[in-house]
């Protein structure tokens, strides 16, 4: 009797671990099988290569490596203009603000957008020769500033981290204004009987209750902004030269432009590896976060 | 209660095995259907049409199949390729080197005794360099059998355009674009003084930017040469392709090239050219009908870009521009076979013309064509193209270049160490190719 309910039971779960394994294990699978080979996509026969292709992406790949460093400064980027961003409007809304739900729709609309239709409309903004930005310098007497945003390597980079920022914040300002309001009011009320000023509230009762959330929030634009490559496309495209690639475009570039799929393989495999060890830490962090709460 | 248990049980098996069912497409509908798979979004009107025309003659109804844009045309043929899903007939992009692997997988039929049939009538339809870059001729370093892979259906020039209103507001001859490439460094800086943008191209998709550097290197060093440095017998250090390299320094420093160049895309570059808010264009002779329908009445014309060296003739990439191969898995190759040699026939290639304003792949067909599209068919003795020089180069080389010449642009790096950079890559793989 126990055993036909226990078998019962696995029946139950079978379809979610089929579903499971064919749709998550066998692709990791056969994308870590990949990895050992050179292969273009297209031949029935592979090379059996080993760890070369890892070796070369570590040793050899210059490009890789610069083009993480760049999702690096885009992702710092994001935590910190972005998400200061999201929590000072999240404050605001927080507070009682006339249309603070007008607001509330407002800060939400770039997240909702298209990414391609973002990047393109940011590049017609910040065309060099006929985008909107240049010509209100123009008209402000501000022709110093004048420049091919996208074009020159002293501003791609970081005019695409802003404009990725521009368009994340709203996820983070949607969960921070969560966050605010499960602070119970009466905290802020007794502080303000003991004759606690807004900044010793703020300081002391906002901001300790709002470090679980901050470190979620971070946990989810460090993941979300390693991975961008959508808006840098459109924007960009990688360029100029290699001063835009993030690694996302890199394991593009080897698997459509150079036919290695391979090599995109392992480019893929060592990119999940980097983001499993930053959300490991980040979950320390976050563990240490709440035994301090 | 029980019953609800298994009943659920079943339920969700079936969910499952419903999921899972996903059986492979049918591509065999019989052989009255045909299936085209394809990416030119400006030409699917024009196919659609000639579809319900063939249907009314011989009763095969032909489906086209719209996939764009071309990257995810690309990754569809790939994916299909790989499941033996590929259609009747599809068109294959990218490099030799990908048409080599269809090929050699056994996806693409040999159409070679198709074209030899009737003493070669359907091969002799065709301009030779329109066939030749479906071919793989004897030797050939991709390890493919002899034959013909492919029908081409239209052929194109890529060449440098100029808007001929913007010459005589400097001040130009309409009709008489620059011949040498001083004359266009002059140009350059009269386009610079005038506040005008120069040259565009879709520059910030590196491979336009490997054909300009291509022209000039076939120029400068001639053939022999650039396919000795593909073979890895000639430096990329070689004085040649460093000249090569300096020219786009050149042609920056004088005011030739448009603002923002390196990361414009090409449909960018044809909104400015046809809003006759540019000088120049680098662009494929598919540029005739976006240029139309953008600005009908823009005054342009066609020109080589102006040779750098009297040395060797200047060669521009052109021949094929779309091709279709036949899938030599499927049950309607036979029919397939027939539709194509029905497509290329002359009445089809005049009407895809007309209706298209592309350069027909059959000879027949180029007399009714505008002016401006027989300006560039009239150099196609001065093309070349990858495809046919019967060696590839390594993917990661040529992107190096491209991204090297982005760098001398925009001021980053010199030709030397460009040149430099590059042929570190090439030793790289060479040696890899070794092992």
């Amino acid at each position: 009797m126990r055993v036909k309910s226990a078998l019962e039971n696995y029946l139950f779960v079978l379809p979610a671990i089929v579903i499971f394994v064919i749709f998550y294990i066998i692709p990791l699978a056969w994308v870590v099988q990949l990895a050992l080979y050179e292969w273009d996509g297209i031949m029935p026969t592979k090379i059996f290569v080993g760890l070369s292709n890892f070796k070369e992406i570590i040793f050899a790949d210059k490009i890789w490596w610069q083009s993480m460093w760049q999702a690096g400064y885009i992702t710092l980027i994001a935590l910190t203009f972005q998400n200061a961003l999201a929590f000072l409007l999240a404050w605001a809304c927080d507070r009682e603000i006339r249309m603070k739900n007008f607001y509330r729709v407002i800060f939400f609309i770039p997240p909702v957008l298209s990414e391609v239709v973002v990047g393109l409309v940011w590049q017609w903004i910040l065309d060099g020769n006929y985008g909107l930005l240049n010509s209100w310098f123009t008209h402000l007497g501000l022709s110093g500033l004048v420049r091919n945003w996208l074009s020159d390597p002293n501003t791609a980079l970081s005019v695409v981290a802003i404009v990725h920022s521009w368009k994340g914040f709203g996820w983070g300002f949607l969960i921070f204004l969560a966050g605010l309001q499960t602070i119970p009011r009466e905290l802020y009320e007794a502080a303000r009987v003991d004759g606690a000023n807004a900044w010793s509230s703020f300081k002391n009762i906002t901001i300790p209750l709002m470090i679980p959330v901050a470190v979620l929030v971070s946990m989810l634009t460090i993941l979300g902004t390693m991975q961008a490559f959508v808006l840098i496309i459109a924007m960009t495209g990688g360029g100029p030269a290699y001063h835009t690639q993030v690694p996302v475009l890199r394991i593009l570039a080897s698997m459509r432009g150079s036919s290695r799929f391979g090599y995109a393989c392992a480019q893929g495999i060592i990119f999940g590896l980097i983001l499993v060890i930053i959300s490991f830490i980040q979950y320390r962090f976050s563990k240490k976060a709440r035994q301090y709460q | 209660m029980r019953k609800n248990h298994l009943a659920l049980v079943l339920g969700s098996w079936f969910i499952v095995l419903g999921l899972a069912g996903c059986a492979p497409q049918d591509n065999a509908k019989g052989a009255s259907t045909l299936t085209v798979w394809h990416w030119m979004t400006d030409r699917e009107p024009a196919f659609k049409e000639l579809a319900k025309r063939y249907e009314a003659s011989t009763g095969i109804k032909v489906n086209f199949e719209l996939y764009a844009p071309s990257e995810a045309y690309s990754q569809k043929i790939r994916a299909a390729a790989q499941g033996e899903n590929l259609p009747d007939i599809f068109g294959i992009l990218g490099e030799k080197r990908d048409f080599s692997s269809f090929v050699k997988a056994g996806h693409i039929l040999d159409l070679t005794p198709y074209m030899d049939a009737n003493f070669g009538a359907w091969k002799n339809s065709f301009f030779p360099k329109a066939l030749a870059v479906n071919e793989f001729s004897a030797g050939n370093s991709y390890g493919v059998n002899v034959g013909i892979y492919g029908a081409p259906i239209d052929v194109m020039t890529i060449q440098m355009l100029y808007n001929k209103d913007l010459f005589k507001q400097l001040g130009l001859n309409p009709n008489r674009p620059p011949q040498t490439f001083t004359e266009l460094l002059d140009i350059g800086k009269k386009i610079s003084a005038a506040k005008m943008q120069g040259l565009v191209s879709g520059w910030g998709e590196v491979w336009m930017i490997d054909c300009m550097a291509n022209n000039y290197a076939f120029n400068i060093m001639g053939k022999d040469k650039v396919l000795a440095t593909i073979r890895g017998e000639v430096p990329y250090t070689d004085p040649g392709w460093i000249k090569v390299l300096a020219l786009f320094k050149d042609m920056q420093e004088s005011g030739v090239l448009a603002n923002g160049l390196v990361t414009m895309v090409n449909k960018t570059a044809e909104q400015l050219f046809a809003n006759g808010k540019a000088v120049f264009a680098f662009n494929g002779s598919w540029c005739v009908n976006v240029y139309k329908g953008m600005n009908p009445s823009l005054n342009y014309g066609a020109m080589l870009p102006p040779k750098a060296s009297d040395k060797f003739p200047m060669s521009i990439w052109g021949g094929a521009g779309s091709s279709f191969m036949v899938n030599a898995r499927s049950k309607n190759k036979e029919e397939a076979v027939k539709f194509l040699k029905w497509l290329t026939d002359k009445d089809q290639q005049v009407f895809l013309a007309e209706a298209t304003n592309n350069l027909p792949a059959n000879k027949d067909s180029i007399k009714k064509i505008p002016e401006i599209l027989s300006q560039f068919a009239s150099v196609m003795d001065s093309t070349t193209h990858p495809s046919v020089w019967g060696v590839s180069e390594f993917s990661p080389v040529i992107e190096a270049f491209d991204k090297g010449i982005q760098s001398i642009i925009i001021g980053e790096k010199t030709p030397e160490q460009v040149a430099s950079e590059v042929q570190k890559i090439k030793e790289r793989e060479l040696a890899k190719k070794r092992k």
